[in-house]
């Protein structure tokens, strides 16, 4: 991890809608910060939150979920789980000491790419503006 | 150990003009496990496939990592270049540097930086990737029909006429479904009957199509090519081998009950056939209308007045073969492919108290309208007023009863209103050059073959007088009906004497629709339309592999849509049934039957049904996945408590590995 | 609800409502006052006048000033709210004024700032009935001494009484039956008609007398078509409208009407015994009694 690369954002990207979505923005050439790294799964419920504690206990400034609208999941029902499950994560993260703002669940579509990009430069922006994370 | 090999893409300038390629890949080459790395100006061409497959045998790579655009767009390309060079398919993984990386970051340093981090990824993945084997599974060649509607029908033709065996199943006594009901189609006023009693009688002689008339589905088990589908079939109470359909029976049956497929316009007996050309031509029993029934349900527990023993279809019966002993029976079917068409019902419109919610007897449906306007209905053709039987001379339409209209949730548009109202005006001024029309309308929807000119002449021949606005209020004066509306275009309020008044109620699924959805694991809308898998590219498809979905159960569909959507869906089931077996995706989940407590979260959870329950050797019920039905979700991966189930090419291990290489040391 | 109290004499549960009569019920309409407030007693209905009502705001207020519009019914409302018992509401019109402020004030910013301007703390915990509603209740029973049998009564509800139905939620707002039910208690014979909730015209009273007779007579002629008796209304406006401009009508549109407009309450008064004069039948400007001496009913 170079230092250019802070903060790191971990981003699990659905693959039918968030991923394509991510394509969506690369081919419309929509820009954004590099910090994001994208990790491709099947669907938001198969992101496990102790997954996301452990990018947390490793050193991650944030980490980035994002799947298809509800309503809309591939699988039909899997992102309703990952919405509730993520509900429940968020509030035990103040009890682990990491700001809630690190943590965010988003719905992108396959053709939202100009959405895509501002969220990852929002988010961005929101995490250099709290800064990294102190190790220790 | 294995050796890696490692492709980077330039894609032209694609990746190269931003990326610094050299760089990743001597960054590359210090990763672990990495036997070889290189770069290539297109990967994909055939000079870039090439040259992988070349490096795979000299530098004897069992893996591979290519780093160049999206998966979504070469994975399958690449997994067949590695197959050709003796890799198994799934020993590849892609790394994102084109849409996730060059075309959306300009500084050359953070995009380069990105971009190894991403081959990183990829390279600690693919080493934590297992050869993967499709499975072949059997399959039954025959296919079952839900709804015995023009779809349907047509369904069955298609299917029945590439050879493959075809149960149709309707829970009426007779197939045709709603266009059997309509007296002329719009716009080539072609007679309905006429056009769809010879597809039913040729469903009824197709050698290989088994037609389960007065039938409904209970239940469906299985997984595409192997659907066990249990059925109900309704006592009838009439012997369908000895019957011939003569019809002394219904004839003289003195029960009268109002007909169902006449819309209460006219009557029926309680042995019965819907309509003259029902198929099949044999009448049933309505056993809770049924006079001897009621006496032999009144005889178990002789309570109220004694029904009378009537009998008289037994009397007339020269085959003998009314059969009092029938009861309702459940068979079991096994199918490959199942085509869902269960079709639509009108809008029950009586929730419009301004219309007078079913209080005038001569404000109708335009349904009740094509009764009235059909040769074999109940007035043979005449049309006339439900109060007196007189002829109407003014005549108002109301469109949109029941579709784009928020206030009784149905903001849908249903479609086919617009031209069946101009039909009906076109009919009425033939029936009787005296009729004056008036329609309210919103928008004159008339999107279609040959369906704007038809609109037109409605409004230009016919002399209809169509007026763009909604009817506040209808009430009886006298025996006239008072129709209160605005004229938006003029803007201001219109008040028409009319003696008959017809509302164009939209189009919804079928009463059951949600209920055989449940069964059969599919997904439905708030409206209860059938979802299919893909609104424009799988129109026929749903996300049950196996299950097809076709007409007007699907959303608001004309005769001509539905006939092709029928067909279609008739060309996925044979594509399905052409085949000897069947290949499943092995990216599925897995469980450890070591690890496996039996707490069934997982079942909970799967979207699909694909989670079975097992008996191991040692006596323990563990969860086991069916691999034709998973498909590779992972929600229960997360489900489940003692990590006993992995989800193949998106392990646990392979997740947390990608992870680590971002963040650990 | 209404509070149920102990059994007094021979009257079955005693009912308590706040009243609120409204400025028509004071004048023009005195007769529906005066009907309501008899009836009420004797069907053991306690009804208690706010001390303090004040002009509901209708007819000028929520055309020229909406916080006007609500800050007059909500000074009324807090004084029933004070007295901690549903409110009784003879008038459409007042009750409608009553109900949209409720409605409008389920929203905590508007209520912010109404409590502002009336300078009182407000809730919307009250009650608002129209006295149709509580004197059709079907479990208080009506000691009927003389069935109104044999007179055909065309019930007209008007546009304000059951509209609009998410903000008045009372009955059916095209087909409503409360007065048609209590009719057929009284011995009555409700006829079907399709006008019961259709405008009488009296938003134009004034400017456009035209307009109003076009509509009012456009009610009356079918409901004379019809065969009914007489009209009974739960309005002031409805009854005025339709009770003083028949003369004008026949000169408009040549139809001699003659069809006597007569407040429920004033019914129920005849179905419970009470005179003519006791319930001010004098007081309508078509005369009523000859058609009620006819049907010997008085």
């Amino acid at each position: 991890m170079s230092a250019d690369n802070e903060p790191l954002i971990i981003g699990f990207l659905c693959n039918w809608c968030s991923y394509a979505g991510a394509d969506m923005a690369g081919t419309s050439r929509m820009a954004y910060p590099s910090n994001i790294r994208i990790i491709r799964v099947p669907c938001s419920g198969r992101v496990d939150p102790l997954l996301i504690v452990k990018c947390f206990q490793e050193g991650a400034d944030a980490v980035l979920v994002a799947g298809c609208h509800p309503g809309d999941c591939h699988y039909n029902e899997g992102n309703y789980y990952s919405r509730r499950r993520f509900a429940v994560l968020r509030a035990l993260l103040d009890f682990m000491g990491i700001d809630k703002e690190r943590f965010r669940v988003e719905w992108v579509s396959a053709s939202e790419g100009k959405r895509f990009s501002q969220i990852v430069s929002q988010f961005t922006e929101d995490m250099n503006r709290i800064g990294a994370r102190k190790a220790g | 150990m294995s050796r890696i090999g490692v492709f980077i893409c330039h894609c032209g300038t694609n990746i190269g003009g931003v990326v610094n390629v050299p760089e990743v890949v001597e960054a590359a080459r210090h990763m672990p496990l990495v036997a070889f790395a290189d770069e290539n100006k297109y990967t994909c061409s055939e000079v870039g496939q090439s040259s992988i497959r070349n490096a795979i045998a000299e530098h004897k790579l069992d893996r591979v990592v290519i780093a160049s655009c999206s998966p979504r767009m070469h994975e399958n390309t690449f997994r067949r270049t590695v197959t050709a060079a003796g890799i198994n398919p799934y020993l590849l993984e892609m790394a994102n540097l084109r849409e996730h990386c060059s075309w959306v970051h300009s500084d050359a340093r953070d995009a380069t930086s990105k971009a190894i981090d991403l081959v990183r990824m990829a390279v600690s993945k693919v080493a934590r990737h297992e050869a993967l084997f499709p499975k072949q599974i059997g399959l039954t060649k025959r296919a079952l029909v839900i709804g015995g509607g023009v779809t349907g029908i047509q369904a069955a033709l298609d299917i029945a006429a590439s050879g493959h065996e075809v149960v149709l199943v309707e829970k009426e006594p007779s197939i045709g479904g709603r266009m059997a009901q309509l007296d002329k189609t719009f716009p080539t006023l072609d007679c309905s009957a006429c056009i769809l009693t010879p597809k039913m009688v040729d469903v009824a002689q197709h050698p290989k199509i088994t037609l389960l008339s007065y039938s409904e589905i209970v239940d469906v088990r299985g997984f595409v090519g192997n659907f066990e589908v249990d059925i109900l079939r309704k006592a009838k109470l009439v012997d369908y081998e000895k019957c011939t359909g003569c019809g002394l029976c219904w004839q003289a049956c003195p029960e009268k009950i109002p007909s169902e497929f006449n819309l209460g316009l006219g009557h029926r007996t309680a042995i019965y056939i819907p309509f003259a050309q029902a198929v099949p031509n044999k009448p049933v029993i309505d056993i809770a209308n049924c006079r001897y029934e009621n006496y032999r349900r009144w005889k178990e527990t002789e309570e109220g007045e004694e029904p009378p023993q009537c009998r008289i279809c037994e009397g007339v019966c020269p085959t003998e073969a009314i059969d009092r002993t029938q009861q309702d029976e459940i068979i079991t079917e096994k199918f490959g492919a199942i085509v869902v068409t269960t079709g639509f019902k009108t809008f029950d419109y009586s929730v419009y108290g301004e219309y007078g919610g079913g209080r005038y007897p001569n404000v109708i449906t335009s349904l009740q309208l094509e009764r009235l306007m059909s040769a074999a209905g109940p007035t043979e053709g005449e049309v006339l007023r439900p109060s007196d039987g007189t002829h109407p001379k003014s005549v108002v339409f109301i469109q949109c009863v029941g579709s784009r209209d928020d206030k009784v949730n149905r903001p849908y548009c249903s479609k086919v209103c617009c031209m069946y109202t101009a039909k009906h005006a076109i009919m009425l001024k033939e029936h009787d050059p005296e009729v004056q029309c008036y329609v309210f309308y919103i928008d004159i929807r008339a999107g279609g073959k040959d369906f704007e000119e038809f609109a037109r002449r409605a409004q230009d021949e016919t002399g209809a007088l169509y007026l763009r606005g909604r009817v506040s209020q209808i009430y009886q004066q006298g025996d006239k009906l008072m129709v209160l509306g605005e004229d938006s275009l003029m803007g201001r309020p219109v008040e028409i004497t009319a003696d008959l008044v017809v509302l164009a109620t939209g189009m919804e699924p079928s009463e059951n629709a949600a209920e055989i959805a449940q069964t059969l694991n599919i997904s439905y809308n708030t409206y209860n339309f059938l979802i299919e898998a893909h609104p424009k590219l799988r129109p026929v498809e749903t996300q049950t592999d196996g299950i097809f979905v076709a007409g007007a159960a699907v959303g608001p569909r004309d005769i001509p849509e539905c006939v092709a959507h029928g067909s279609a869906a008739a060309v996925k089931a044979v594509a399905l049934l052409s085949q000897d077996s069947l290949t499943t995706d092995p990216l599925i989940s897995v469980v450890d039957p070591m690890k496996c407590v039996g707490c069934f979260a997982c079942k909970e959870v799967c979207p699909f049904n694909a989670i079975e329950e097992q008996v191991t050797r040692d006596g323990r019920t563990i969860s086991s996945i069916n691999e034709s039905v998973c498909k590779g979700c992972g929600l229960c991966v997360v489900a489940c408590r003692p990590g006993a189930i992995n989800l193949r090419g998106f392990t646990n291990q392979q997740l947390l590995s990608e992870v680590l290489t971002l963040v650990g040391r | 609800m209404a509070k149920v109290g102990s059994n007094t004499g021979n009257q079955t549960a005693e009912r308590v409502y706040s009243y609120y009569p409204g400025c028509s019920q004071l004048a023009t309409a005195e007769e529906y006052d005066v009907s309501a407030r008899l009836v009420s007693r004797k069907l053991g209905i306690e009804l208690r006048e706010l001390e303090d009502w004040i002009c509901c705001g209708a007819s000028a207020a929520h055309s020229t000033d909406h916080w006007l519009s609500l800050a007059l019914p909500a000074h009324t409302l807090k004084q029933a709210e004070e007295a901690g018992l549903p409110l009784a509401v003879p008038c459409a019109m007042c009750f409608s004024r009553l109900k949209f402020a409720l409605h409008e004030l389920e929203n905590k910013e508007t209520r912010d700032i109404v409590s502002h301007i009336i300078e009182k703390e407000l809730s919307t915990a009250v009650a608002v009935e129209p006295m149709l509603k509580i004197l059709a209740d079907e479990s208080l029973p009506i000691p009927v001494v003389k069935p109104l049998s044999g007179l055909k009564v065309a019930c007209y509800y008007g546009c304000l009484l059951v509209r609009p139905p998410e903000v008045v939620k009372f009955d059916n707002a095209e087909n409503p039956q409360t007065m048609e039910r209590l009719m057929q208690r009284l011995g009555a014979e409700p006829i079907n008609w399709g006008l019961k909730t259709a405008c009488c015209g009296a938003g134009v009273a004034f400017p456009r007398l035209d307009v109003v007779l076009k509509l009012s007579y456009r009610l009356l002629s079918l409901i004379k078509a019809s065969g009914a008796d007489c009209v009974a209304v739960a309005c002031p406006m409805c009854h005025a409208n339709l009770d003083m401009y028949q003369k004008d009508m026949k000169a408009k549109f040549g139809e001699k009407l003659d069809l006597p407009v007569l407040y429920f309450t004033q019914l129920m008064g005849l179905a419970l015994g009470f005179s003519p004069k006791e319930l001010l039948l004098n007081k309508h400007i078509t005369n009523p009694l000859p058609m009620l001496r006819k049907k010997e009913l008085i």
